[in-house]
């Protein structure tokens, strides 16, 4: 069994692991689209995203925030997960390699919980942020 | 411009069944390896049911039954100019492989930004199980770039 963080042990300021994910190919938007059942050919289909006035396709957003809900997932169990949200920066791109980021930025109270307040972000290589979020996470 | 009647609208409800084969394929999809998403031993050892939907999975449910689309039919929003704003969950329990879940939405806010350049859409919605327990709410804004 790996081991959880707790309550006690984790202090403001606390980096959770990062998540580096590898570049962005056209197949890994392709298997997102159908496994989130977003099928939005802005994502798929080349010819339709260069007519929409994109350059090529593009990542969902929703696999950003999957990226970095793993990041959580990694740290602390989902059944501890009480929130999670997210703002979308800026468009992930074809050879972007994304990476996941999260900080403890608080510990407190809440609806008779001790929880930590998580601060999530995630950018690709050249330092381009693509997501900021934030989580609320409930620790023993 | 997006016509404001919309706001307050609320759309069909949409049921999305958790099923193991989707959830092995979510995982694979996102690149997660950690055997609770997969393995329903390794949910199990975990304090699962079976296997769980992971916290973003939920969003599936108005893709998979259309409403999603039929949402950007009645607000005329093209595929080409639709881009995700912000998306929020807040967690009540678990959904796991043999639960259904049902996803019911309202229009909460349409405004514009940048002279109307940008325009806004929030949803909020509830996920309930086959108990009618609430399981999820989650928060989307989507955008219109114009």
């Amino acid at each position: 069994m790996s081991t959880f963080p707790t309550f006690a042990t984790v202090q403001v300021g606390d980096l959770l692991p990062a998540l580096q994910l590898a570049p962005v190919e056209r197949a890994t938007l392709a298997l997102f689209g159908g496994a989130s059942g977003d099928h939005n050919p802005i994502h798929i289909d080349t010819d339709f995203a260069r007519r929409s006035g994109m350059p090529d396709v593009f990542a969902q957003g929703m696999l950003g925030m999957a990226w970095v809900g793993r990041v959580l997932t990694g740290w602390a169990p989902q059944s501890r997960l009480r929130r999670f949200d997210v703002r979308f920066q800026g468009i992930t791109h074809l050879g972007n390699a994304i990476r996941c980021t999260g900080q403890v930025v608080e510990k407190l109270e809440h609806e008779g919980e001790h929880c930590v307040r998580i601060q999530l972000q995630s950018a690709n290589q050249f330092g381009q942020s693509k997501i900021v979020g934030e989580a609320l996470v409930a620790l023993p | 411009m997006i016509d404001k009647k919309w706001l307050g609208h609320e759309m069909p409800a949409s049921v999305l069944p958790i099923e193991r084969t989707r959830l092995q394929f979510f995982a694979k999809a996102i690149g997660e390896t950690d055997p609770v998403y997969t393995d329903a031993s390794a949910a199990r050892d975990a304090g699962y049911p079976d296997l769980p939907a992971p916290p973003t999975f939920l969003f599936a449910a108005e893709l998979d039954s259309g409403a999603s689309t039929q949402l950007l039919a009645d607000l005329e929003i093209p595929l080409s100019k639709l881009l995700h704003g912000e998306q929020g969950f807040s967690y009540f329990r678990a959904a796991c492989v043999g639960d259904t879940v049902t996803v019911r939405s309202t229009i909460t806010d349409i405004y514009d930004k940048k002279g109307g350049a940008l325009e806004f859409v929030e949803k909020t919605s509830v996920a309930t199980n086959q108990h009618g327990d609430r399981v999820a709410e989650l928060r989307t804004v989507l955008v219109c770039r114009h």
